[in-house]
């Protein structure tokens, strides 16, 4: 038998008894049946990448945990974070996650202009975090509280303002997206790249609980 | 036809998933999993907010509440949003996850472990010129 006869999301290689293909061959592993699905393959590399990026985010969690203090007798978080704006910019990035799913719902099921809808809204809520962030480090650098004022800050830019750059270009990611589903359809490849773009969204989403808890609201309360 | 995947064999093993997939689902059940998902999402941040502003817990215990808050609703983006389950279908998935999270926690916790320690070691600031 070849893959194509196995359902598609079934994976050949799968770790247990009921792995393999045809064969029914009983010992842990036995790997028969040829590779799994593009679809497993490339979500599962791509599960790998943003773990891979969580990692990175770590370092610089570990750099602002270590560095939060060191304000240089320059302003902390109490006095500088707005915790309004953090709670808005919460909320469109947990309504944009939400968006993202109902829209792989609806690329699921091939419906064109709910799917372009749903993208439409996960991008547009994704643009007021990026809106209100730059609005908050553009106040933060007009009042000379910019990321050269303290190693506080410093970390503080490099950690929210990597997150944000990631949101940014997911964005981007989802513009490309909704012109390649209007343009070339439900496309097997394209719908793949939309399953890691839904992916890569509610993986910022994560990030960002961790920061509004460790930066904003640690930091204001503490 | 002794070729044909036996119908036992899938249904006990429905198939792995990729994370994020949804195709065990039907489109209205779909739906609630993100309701759901964003239900107990937005819960759990007003509940963070709320903490973090209130004088009603016990003010050292806050930053614990904050973070219990936090992980748990990690925990609901990756089960409702993500989609990552510990079911049998999704072992690849949750073991790079479990590696990811070890790392991610080596990290965090060694760098302020390290650093903290570094910090009582080093010499008070005043006493630098004070002398020994």
């Amino acid at each position: 038998m070849t893959t194509a006869d196995l359902p598609i999301d079934r994976d050949p290689y799968h770790i247990g008894h009921h792995g393999a293909g045809g064969h029914h061959d009983l010992s842990t592993g036995h790997g028969e049946g040829g590779p799994a699905s593009k679809r497993i393959i490339v979500g599962y590399g791509f599960w790998i990448f943003l773990l891979s990026d969580f990692v990175m985010f770590s370092g610089f969690f570990a750099s602002y945990a270590v560095l939060k203090d060191q304000t240089a007798g320059g302003p902390g978080p109490r006095q500088l974070f707005d915790l309004t704006d953090t709670a808005l910019e919460t909320a469109a990035l947990l309504l944009s996650s939400f968006a993202c799913g109902i829209m792989s719902l609806e690329m699921d099921r091939k419906r064109l202009w709910p799917t372009e809808i749903w993208m439409l809204i996960t991008g547009l809520l994704g643009l007021v975090f990026v809106f209100l962030e730059v609005k908050e480090f553009a106040h933060l650098v007009l009042m000379g509280d910019g990321p050269q004022r303290s190693a506080f800050l410093t970390a503080f830019f490099t950690l929210v303002g990597c997150h944000g750059l990631h949101v940014t270009i997911g964005g981007v990611w989802l513009a490309t997206m909704m012109a390649q589903i209007y343009f070339k359809g439900f496309r097997q490849d394209i719908q793949m790249r939309v399953l890691c773009f839904s992916l890569f969204w509610h993986a910022l989403d994560i990030i960002w609980v961790a920061i509004f808890t460790l930066v904003y609201l640690i930091g204001v309360h503490g | 036809m002794t070729d044909q995947p036996d119908p036992n064999a899938l249904h006990l093993d429905a198939g792995d998933v990729a994370p994020g997939d949804v195709t065990h689902g039907e489109f209205t059940a779909g739906w609630r999993t993100y309701v759901l998902g964003l239900a107990i999402a937005i819960g759990l941040t007003i509940a963070s907010f709320w903490a973090a502003q209130t004088h009603l817990i016990y003010g050292p215990s806050v930053d614990m509440a904050l973070a219990t808050l936090a992980v748990a609703q990690m925990g609901i983006h990756l089960i409702y949003f993500l989609h990552i389950t510990t079911g049998p279908d999704n072992t690849n998935n949750v073991l790079a996850l479990a590696f990811g999270i070890m790392i991610v926690f080596l990290v965090v916790f060694g760098s302020v472990w390290i650093m903290h320690h570094l910090n009582q070691n080093m010499m008070p600031a005043g006493r630098m010129h004070g002398g020994m």
